[in-house]
């Protein structure tokens, strides 16, 4: 019955996504994507018409920079997630609906890998392994995030595994997989979709984190290796603003997105979660 | 009690012999080397040949290369468990410990100094926007924070850095100190120290205080509804003993689990946050030895976040069934 406040979080946050991938949009239109390279155009160039947002000081003009940097750290964020969803997914119905030991040993790495600030973990590997790819990044991100996902999946599958619709399954002689993947996945759905977006966050907050570090695969125009290189270069103390600050007001905005999306799924997965309860 | 008490420890030794295991394996599958790092420096430049013959010495006898590998393992299990972290490779005479021991004060400085002012203000927040007469503006507040609290504190770090030390520069950049100031038990030198540690604190507890508003807001709606609650309205006690003694009272307690639950992520925040202000704690020391690929630092620093962390939850875990006796045996919070 109040399934309604769910609306207004999820225009909100398609405002935010609709704003980044608008960026995308605009420097594709306005600049030529070859603006990238070095030394296209004058380097440390203010914004003006022909640089709408300006050039940083090796010459790549920064709007072309956003068009290209947005979707390669999209393209890390949501593999990072989806790789962490389905690993969390497999451990968490397993240990949900088998039990016992399995629930046991999969349960102890979840405490384990909990624990663990990840963190300094992808900063070892990152020190350790340097050059990765995108897709490299994707999945070693999917470490930080897949804890999460398999602690909530158990949790439904729980629930799930007591309900009148597995019973009779098991009864007519289905399997252990089969009932998984048959009869609990299509229930944990709405479930799946909201934890997917919150394993986005996770892993679009590790990736930059990392590239900020200096450790994302540096022959790449992402967004954190953005924000790396105008640190590094002082672009904030020689006042070139339009060379830090659009990808930090990308991210942002981004966040927001994810954020109030992940909230008006939560609350339409779980509606006991709506009114004052987060 | 008991078993949960031996669980819980054992779970600990599993995390610090996951990572220290984990850390071995990385080490030996590595493809960067230290040692040629090491040569190359030497060559670079010649005073440090003494320096960098201990190093491989050290390198030679931590990993007992000529060995095969569970001899490494173990000759790598006795230095860690002997204390020995090894040598920086940037300031070298000085060990990895060393150069721990003097960045680790600034760190637990910073991070209890950022939950404590986020743990009041997030909970005063959250508690007093659960009461039914909240102004609009408090509830708008508590919105507000929320929101910020998706932000991780990098950005809110670089948000900040630009707003306060460039935009009005009111604050300085980054440091501790004034560079080239003396540093005395004076008035001056506090408040040189305190105008350092605004930015990096203010931006860690910024990011903190949405979390526990809302949390707090929420358990408090729950202890609000509850029996007693409306037995002491009817016995005629002030609006404000309701609130602080039988509201925020047994909300708080649930509150200080939540801050074990996050230590991680707070923890890798702050490495972040340092490496920006370049403030002096362990985080900056990461960040450095990263860009001069001192091995051994990285190795060091990134064992000690693990071990401290779990370490931490491993205290509050333990501790806070003794101080919320609602939490006995059995299911804490799971």
């Amino acid at each position: 019955m109040r399934r309604r406040p769910a609306t207004v979080p999820l225009i909100i946050g398609a405002t935010f996504l609709g704003g980044v991938l608008l960026t995308v949009v605009a420097g594709h239109v306005l600049v030529s994507p070859d603006s990238t390279a070095m030394f296209s155009a004058v380097p440390n160039l203010p914004p003006d018409a022909a640089h709408p947002l300006g050039t940083q000081s090796q010459g790549r003009d920064m709007l072309a920079v956003m068009a290209a940097a947005i979707p390669a750290t999209l393209f890390v964020s949501l593999l990072g997630g989806g790789v962490a969803v389905i690993i969390g997914t497999i451990l968490g119905m397993t240990a949900g609906y088998f039990g016992g030991v399995v629930d046991g040993v999969i349960r102890t790495a979840v405490d384990v890998a909990l624990t663990i600030p990840t963190l300094a973990v992808l900063i070892l590997i990152g020190a350790s392994f340097p050059v990765v790819s995108l897709s490299a990044m994707g999945f070693i991100i999917a470490l930080t995030a897949w804890m999460g996902p398999a602690r909530v999946v158990r949790a439904q599958v729980l629930t799930l595994r007591e309900r009148e619709f597995v019973r009779i399954a098991k009864l007519s002689g289905l399997g252990g997989f089969r009932i998984i993947a048959l009869e609990l996945l299509p229930n944990l759905i709405p479930f799946l979709s909201a934890i997917f977006v919150n394993a986005v966050v996770t892993a679009t907050a590790a990736t930059i984190g990392l590239e900020v570090l200096g450790l994302g695969p540096r022959q790449t125009i992402t967004l954190g290796n953005t924000i790396f290189e105008a640190l590094y270069y002082t672009a904030m103390w020689r006042g070139m603003w339009w060379w830090w600050a659009p990808p930090v007001i990308v991210l942002v905005c981004l966040f927001q997105g994810l954020f109030f999306i992940g909230k008006a799924l939560d609350s339409i997965a779980n509606p006991r979660a709506l009114g004052a309860t987060t | 009690m008991l078993r949960r008490t031996i669980i819980r420890i054992l779970i600990f030794c599993l995390t610090v012999w996951v990572a220290i295991t984990v850390n071995f394996i990385i080490v030996r599958a590595t493809p960067v080397d230290p040692i040629a790092g090491i040569l190359g420096r030497m060559a670079s430049k010649g005073q440090s040949v003494q320096g960098g013959a201990e190093i491989v010495a050290f390198y030679r006898d931590t990993f007992a290369l000529d060995e095969p590998w569970p001899v490494q393992y173990f000759m790598y299990l006795r230095q860690l468990l002997s204390g020995n972290l090894g040598y920086s490779l940037a300031y070298f005479p000085a060990t990895v410990g060393d150069v721990l021991l003097h960045a680790i004060p600034w760190s637990l400085g910073l991070l209890l100094t950022a939950v404590s002012i986020a743990f009041v203000v997030g909970n005063l927040l959250g508690a007093l926007g659960s009461w039914r007469r909240a102004p609009l503006v408090l509830r708008g507040l508590i919105y507000l924070s929320m929101t910020i609290s998706a932000v991780p504190f990098y950005l809110l770090a670089l948000i900040l850095l630009y707003l306060f030390a460039f935009m009005w520069p009111i604050l300085p950049t980054g440091g501790s100190f004034t560079v080239g100031s003396t540093r005395d038990f004076s008035l001056a030198t506090a408040i040189d120290f305190i105008r350092h540690a605004i930015l990096p604190v203010g931006s860690i507890a910024l990011g903190l205080v949405g979390f526990w508003a809302l949390s707090m807001r929420g358990v408090m709606t729950t202890v609000l509804d509850e029996d007693y609650l409306m037995y002491g309205r009817v016995k005629g006690l002030r609006e404000r003993t309701l609130f602080l003694h039988y509201g925020v009272r047994n909300a708080i307690l649930p509150q200080v689990t939540a801050l074990a639950i996050d230590m991680g992520q707070l923890i890798s925040g702050q490495v972040l946050v340092e490496a920006i202000f370049n403030y002096p704690g362990v985080g900056t020391v990461l960040f450095n030895a990263l860009r001069t690929s001192d091995y051994f630092v990285i190795q060091g620093v990134v064992l000690f976040i693990i071990v401290s962390v779990s370490l931490a939850m491993l205290v509050v875990d333990l501790v806070y069934p003794l101080i919320d006796p609602r939490i006995t045996a059995g299911e804490a919070g799971r």
